[in-house]
């Protein structure tokens, strides 16, 4: 919201009447504030016959399907066949006592197995990621959690891929379909992933089975949106020439139409697979077991240096199987001559069997390579505690400080600023936003969206929310973009920020909640700070992209008309990033939405706090009502920035 | 409904389960739920390990500790076995009225909540731990959150601690800060200690934190009946909820009311199990100092305590 603020003098309207319509709405909006003590009661805050109980219509509805539609039966019932799978993988990765009764494979012969995977797909680099990420596993003494981990996103990802691969073609062929998909999908991308997991508890159960499906839950949209993306690509002439072959409709789909989408759709298996180690450590909240709990139970025992240990294992994991699906995305399929001897066609293949062969051996005659125990495994833990201690006192001084005044000068009359505001007053002022940006119609859905939020019943924590948001996301400002200019200066130095990048992505951000409390104590300086730091990944991430897709010509043009660096930058460069940028922004605003909730687990008297009671109670209705009023917020934005931008890239004729 | 569902369940164990045993309990897995704390762990492997050692097949399953009451009344999950009075007292209240668990009895531990600071507090008010003294070196808590008043870090919400409540029929001069979980107060313990710094936190016994921070609790006036729905109860005339929170709550074990019948066994077991507060201390201090896995501090538990737990089991001794 503050982003869209600050950048809207910059617009360029094209329409007077416009501007001044905003500014009349924006003047309403003094106006209200100004007379706040002598408004009636109504517009201060909302009246008791504008808040819907939408929660208990939700609960009613919910019931009446799970117990007069019986869809519980039908719910448990897959569920059961999920956890038919799980326990063949569980038992084939780690043991479990289940059906086939084969398992533990050994980790030798999963890392050779990921290595060669990884040789084949792109060569030596990638064969040693894969196949070191596993013995970084067992040599930290992971191994049976990571195999827990594994088993269930070894089931959760095909069933992703699969249904968002039939929703994808659903939507794409027909258009009704698409239609009602897209508002779905965009609200399912912004609902915060607490509020999927309280339907999951009442309709699945807890367990390994219920992480997985919440899991599935969460992944599907990106590959949904992949798939419709890619089959749209398809040119004309690819399926005219499938006509004229005589193909079948299926066979027009199945062997024209998906291998020619075939980059996308690859696009969305990877991102399925990144949604799939985003939700390890939230989906152990109901029950999966493995790297996530592990987390939890040594961060809930101030382990912080076993807790970063499972944190680099699981941005490791994500970077490997992120390489490898991407190399595989770009990797165009081999063809070989008619005639070619097996052996030379499925050289991997015959490489992996040899290998796996000899690794089984050798596991028989070495124990270690079968099995490592945890007291047999390295650990790092006692140094990173011992320099977190060292910091931690180091700077004691100066958080205190900072404590003192982010708290007395600048959190607390903002907060008490934000929950001044008339409600009247909020709802006219983004009015006059979404004028400015998109004429009526953006006006129209600012005020939908918010409404719907004051209708919720919710509207001071809502504000609380948007509070800490609005503030994370100015200091991801204030930080990120110099910060991404910086970086974007040269090739080398733009792609290791970018893995910086990357890496704070992945980094499981519970482990961020317990040092920041350490340095800051339960307070919203704490909160700030957590969301603050994954506000600002986004922001860096796209202001690199954007500077460095300027094109070569422009930036040539410029430095022959005698441009300094300075100018070039502020005038060429960022002027041609910034719609890219407002990208970033509109990221950064999604990621601290989610953050937010999840520094509920500081202390936080926000939508978080509640929606993490809703969960303990298993309230559906109350956790989606609340869910869908930070999807809301993330959707006004979401508008916003993309009309903003469309519009700008227009008019530099990016579009 | 619910002997479809039964039946579903049964026939998809039976299906699944090759190692079937001669016990007459069934052999399907009775699933033991973990949360997120360790005496709890342990304490769940320790009494897996037994019903194994019977025969029984055991799962565990993590869950969130306030939703397991849920889990438990569906059978999704067969028992728990850390009923606390003060914070879950009310979840299994609510679970028992909509039916479909039972209460498993009490283990011999009694349990405390209440405001507790850490030893290194009292060096700044040496007039603890009565709760006036604290109330009178409130300046050493003043944090800029609170302004003039003191901060007490709360645990969350949604234990219904009622801290504000009492600082008000009190008249205390201290704000009540809520923590959004158990993590974030000892966090804040652990940033104290490093600076020594007083802080006066909400706190419950037995637990793992009396091993690492030594500490004592605030003594407020004593808890008696009625206290917090009878005004005139307590030092206040006025007011309820003026007084400490009873110091010996239950700790009880609960269970899912198809285990008798299922597992009659292991439910009669169940029901005899019973920790003191020094075996669940020592438990978590296994894992959270001794760095044990809670499986491995479970065994070597059953090890060192057979005289404990042997009587317990049917026939055993």
């Amino acid at each position: 919201m503050t982003a869209a603020l600050t950048n809207n003098p910059q617009a360029r309207l094209p329409a007077l009447s416009k501007t001044r319509v905003a500014q009349g709405l924006l003047g309403v909006a003094v106006l209200l504030v100004l007379t706040k003590t002598v408004l009636p009661a109504g517009l201060v805050r909302p009246p008791e016959w504008l808040v819907w109980p939408f929660a208990d219509w939700i609960n009613a509805l919910f019931n009446f399907m799970r117990d007069d539609l019986g869809l519980m039966h039908v719910t448990r019932g897959f569920a059961e066949g999920v956890e038919w799978l799980l326990d063949v993988t569980a038992n084939l990765l780690y043991g479990r006592n289940r059906w086939p009764y084969l398992g533990p494979i050994p980790w030798s012969v999963i890392a050779v197995t990921a290595g060669v995977v990884g040789y084949a797909l792109q060569g030596w680099r990638l064969a040693l990621l894969s196949a070191g990420t596993f013995v970084w596993i067992v040599v930290m003494g992971q191994w049976t959690w990571s195999m827990e981990t594994l088993s269930v996103i070894v089931v959760a990802a095909p069933f992703s891929i699969l249904f968002g691969l039939l929703i994808g073609v659903l939507g794409w062929k027909s258009r009704r379909v698409e239609k009602i998909l897209n508002p779905i999908l965009n609200i399912a991308q912004s609902l915060p992933h607490f509020a999927y997991m309280i339907p999951v508890v009442v309709f699945i159960g807890v367990g390994p089975k219920a992480g997985a499906i919440v899991t599935i839950i969460f992944s599907v949209p990106p590959m949904i949106r992949m798939t419709l993306l890619g089959l749209k690509k398809v040119s004309p002439e690819v399926v005219e020439s499938g006509h004229m072959c005589g193909a079948t409709r299926w066979q027009l789909l199945h062997s024209v139409q998906i291998p020619t989408a075939r980059t996308d759709i690859l696009v969305g298996v990877n991102q399925v697979i990144m949604q799939c180690l985003a939700m390890v450590v939230l989906a152990s909240f109901i029950g999966m077991p493995g790297l996530g709990q592990k987390l939890l139970q040594l961060l809930q025992a101030l382990k912080i240096g076993r807790s970063v240990e499972i944190g680099i294992t699981i941005v490791l994991l994500a970077v490997m199987l992120d390489r490898c699906t991407k190399a595989w995305a770009v990797r165009q399929p081999e063809h070989f001559e008619k005639g070619t001897s097996w052996v030379v066609r499925n050289k991997f293949l015959v490489i992996w069997a040899v290998l796996v062969a000899v690794a089984f051996a050798l596991a028989q005659v070495f124990p270690m390579l079968d099995q490592v125990k945890r007291s047999q495994a390295l650990s790092m833990a006692k140094p990173i505690d011992a320099v977190v201690d060292w910091f931690i006192v180091l700077i004691d001084p100066v958080t205190q400080w900072l404590r003192w005044f982010l708290i007395t000068w600048i959190l607390i009359p903002m907060r008490d600023a934000y929950l001044y505001l008339p409600f009247s007053a909020v709802l006219a002022l983004l009015a006059a936003i979404g004028w400015a940006i998109g004429g009526l119609r953006s006006a129209l859905v600012c005020i939908a969206f918010f409404g719907l939020i004051a209708m919720s019943g919710w509207w001071d924590r809502a504000m609380i929310t948007v509070y800490m948001v609005s503030f994370s996301v100015l200091l991801a400002l204030l930080v990120g973009f110099p910060m991404g200019i910086w970086g974007a200066r040269h090739d080398k130095r733009a792609v290791k920020v970018l893995l910086i990048c990357d890496t704070l992505q992945t980094f499981p951000s519970f482990i961020y909640l317990i040092p920041v409390v350490m340095l800051f104590g339960v307070n919203d300086v704490a909160v700030v700070s957590a969301v603050f730091l994954f506000a600002a990944v986004p922001l860096v991430r796209y202001t690199i992209e954007g500077l460095r897709g300027v094109p070569e010509a422009l930036i040539e043009a410029a430095n022959m008309s005698g441009a300094t660096q300075r100018q070039t930058l502020w005038n060429v460069r960022l002027p041609m990033a910034l719609p890219t940028i407002m990208v970033g922004v509109n990221q950064s605003v999604m990621f601290s939405l989610f953050m937010v909730i999840i520094a509920a687990f500081i202390g936080t008297q926000d939508l978080g706090q509640e929606m993490q009671r809703a969960l303990s109670s298993t309230d559906v209705g109350k956790g989606l009502v609340l869910g869908l009023a930070v999807a809301f917020m993330g959707l006004m934005v979401d508008h916003l920035v993309n009309r903003w931008a469309s519009r700008r890239r227009q008019a530099l004729g990016l579009a | 409904m619910k002997t479809q569902f039964k039946l579903f369940t049964l026939a998809a164990g039976l299906s699944l389960s090759a190692t079937a045993t001669f016990a007459e309990d069934s052999s399907d897995p009775i699933v033991i739920p973990t949360h997120n704390w360790s005496s709890q762990i342990v304490m769940s492997h320790v009494v897996g390990q037994i019903f194994e050692s019977m025969g029984a097949n055991v799962e565990y399953v993590s869950t969130d500790s306030q939703a397991v009451y849920e889990s438990v009344r569906l059978g999704d999950v067969t028992l728990e076995l850390e009923v606390w009075e003060g914070a879950f007292g009310n979840s299994f209240r609510a679970a028992q009225e909509k039916g479909g668990i039972v209460d498993a009895g009490d283990h011999n531990a009694i349990t405390r909540e209440d405001w507790w600071y850490p030893s290194w507090t009292k060096d700044a008010c040496p007039g603890l731990p009565d709760w006036e003294a604290l109330n009178a070196c409130k300046a050493e808590f003043v944090t800029p959150e609170t302004g003039e008043n003191g901060r007490f870090l709360g645990g969350p919400v949604d234990w219904l601690k009622h801290d504000a409540e009492r600082v008000e029929a009190l008249d205390m001069d201290f704000t009540v800060v809520n923590a959004g979980s158990a993590s974030a107060l000892w966090a804040e313990v652990a940033a104290a200690e490093k600076t020594k710094r007083p802080v006066v936190i909400f706190n419950w016994t037995p637990n793992f934190v009396e091993a690492l921070y030594p500490g004592e609790f605030v003594e407020f006036p004593k808890w008696e009946e009625g206290c917090d729905t009878d005004p005139s109860v307590g030092p206040n005339p006025d007011a309820t909820y003026d007084c400490g929170n009873p110091a010996n709550g239950y700790l009880k074990k609960a269970a899912w009311d198809g285990m008798e019948e299922k597992w009659p066994a292991a439910y009669k077991t169940l029901t005899e199990v019973s920790f003191t507060n020094p075996q669940i201390a020592e438990m978590a201090k296994l894992v959270d100092i001794d760095e044990m896995e809670p499986e491995e501090a479970a065994s070597a538990w059953l090890e060192s305590n057979e005289d404990v737990w042997k009587p317990w089991v049917a026939g055993g001794a």
